[in-house]
């Protein structure tokens, strides 16, 4: 039971960083407005989250100019895609423990 | 209820990440209006076939322009049907119908069903006659079961039956406009009818 509870990790344990990294799981990259409109958060909210995840290296952010407007990209890491799936199986583990 | 929080996590992770890849606004009710369509056209290309007293419809002739004319009607009609009502559900879901989802959707539906379509011409150009509802049947199955990996996993089983259709097509050159109305007509009509059962009144409530 203790090593499934050290494997849920605090840095997802919100529903925003949850979305953030389910979207990059799929997605080889995602723009900040279509990830702002996937997961209907605000600007302010989704840079917060943002920066969380990016301080544990679980995501990196891409900062370019196409034209003259600024886009923004966020892609997982391997670190990150790999800390995510250890998550989920931890989660699927304690739901079938407690069953 | 720790338990029950884990659970709608895992749940909206798995939405999450569906929404985000692939494109679910797709109507199902397009697809049996579209087999309709594609019904009602093949009645109507039947009737100008049996009109005519001679065995071959040239290229120049009416009866042809007629047909070319049939499945235009049939082919812009289906389109916009789709576009309409997936707009409609896209809005009813809080979802943009032009988004990276449908783009890359459509992407992928299109490379097969151009390569098909030029395909189709070129034969066409080439007199190659029985084999063009073949092909056109094999292209746009191929082209589903691409596109399906960025919708619904539904389509993908259609694509399959779709080339399968086609090849059987092949060993019967001369029915092509009956394997026609049996692909895009009964065809559209079962599985959008199973799409709309399964996905959109599901939604609707």
């Amino acid at each position: 039971m203790k090593h499934v509870i050290s494997h849920i990790n605090k840095a997802f344990d919100h529903r925003i960083r949850l979305g953030i990294m389910s979207v990059l799981m799929v997605n080889e990259w995602m723009e900040f407005t279509t990830m702002k409109e996937l997961l209907q958060v605000t600007d302010g909210n989704l840079a917060s989250h943002v920066k969380a995840l990016e301080q544990e290296e679980f995501i990196v952010v891409t900062k370019q100019f196409i034209g003259k407007k600024p886009n923004t990209r966020y892609a997982a890491t391997a670190a990150g895609k790999l800390a995510f799936e250890q998550h989920l199986n931890a989660l699927e583990q304690l739901i079938k423990q407690s069953r | 209820m720790e338990d029950q929080r884990y659970i709608d996590q895992l749940k909206d992770i798995r939405n999450i990440m569906d929404r985000s890849s692939r494109f679910l606004s797709l109507s199902g009710l397009s697809g049996v209006l579209a087999g309709i369509y594609a019904i009602c056209g093949a009645i109507a290309v039947h009737c100008i076939i049996q009109q005519r007293s001679y065995l071959y419809v040239t290229l120049e002739s009416k009866e042809f322009f007629q047909i070319v004319v049939i499945a235009f009607a049939v082919i812009v009609l289906s389109i916009s049907t789709a576009v309409i009502l997936s707009a409609k559900k896209a809005k009813k879901r809080g979802e943009k119908i032009w988004n990276k989802s449908s783009q890359r959707m459509l992407i992928n539906l299109f490379i097969p069903l151009t390569t098909g379509g030029v395909f189709g011409i070129l034969l066409l150009k080439e007199e190659h006659y029985g084999l063009i509802a073949p092909v056109t049947l094999i292209f746009y199955g191929l082209a589903l079961v691409n596109a399906s990996k960025y919708t619904f996993e539904t389509l993908r089983s259609l694509g399959i039956v779709f080339v399968v259709l086609g090849l059987i097509n092949t060993g019967f050159p001369g029915y092509g406009l009956y394997f026609w109305a049996l692909g895009f007509g009964v065809l559209h009509i079962l599985y959008g009818t199973i799409m709309y059962l399964k996905f959109d009144r599901k939604q609707a409530d």
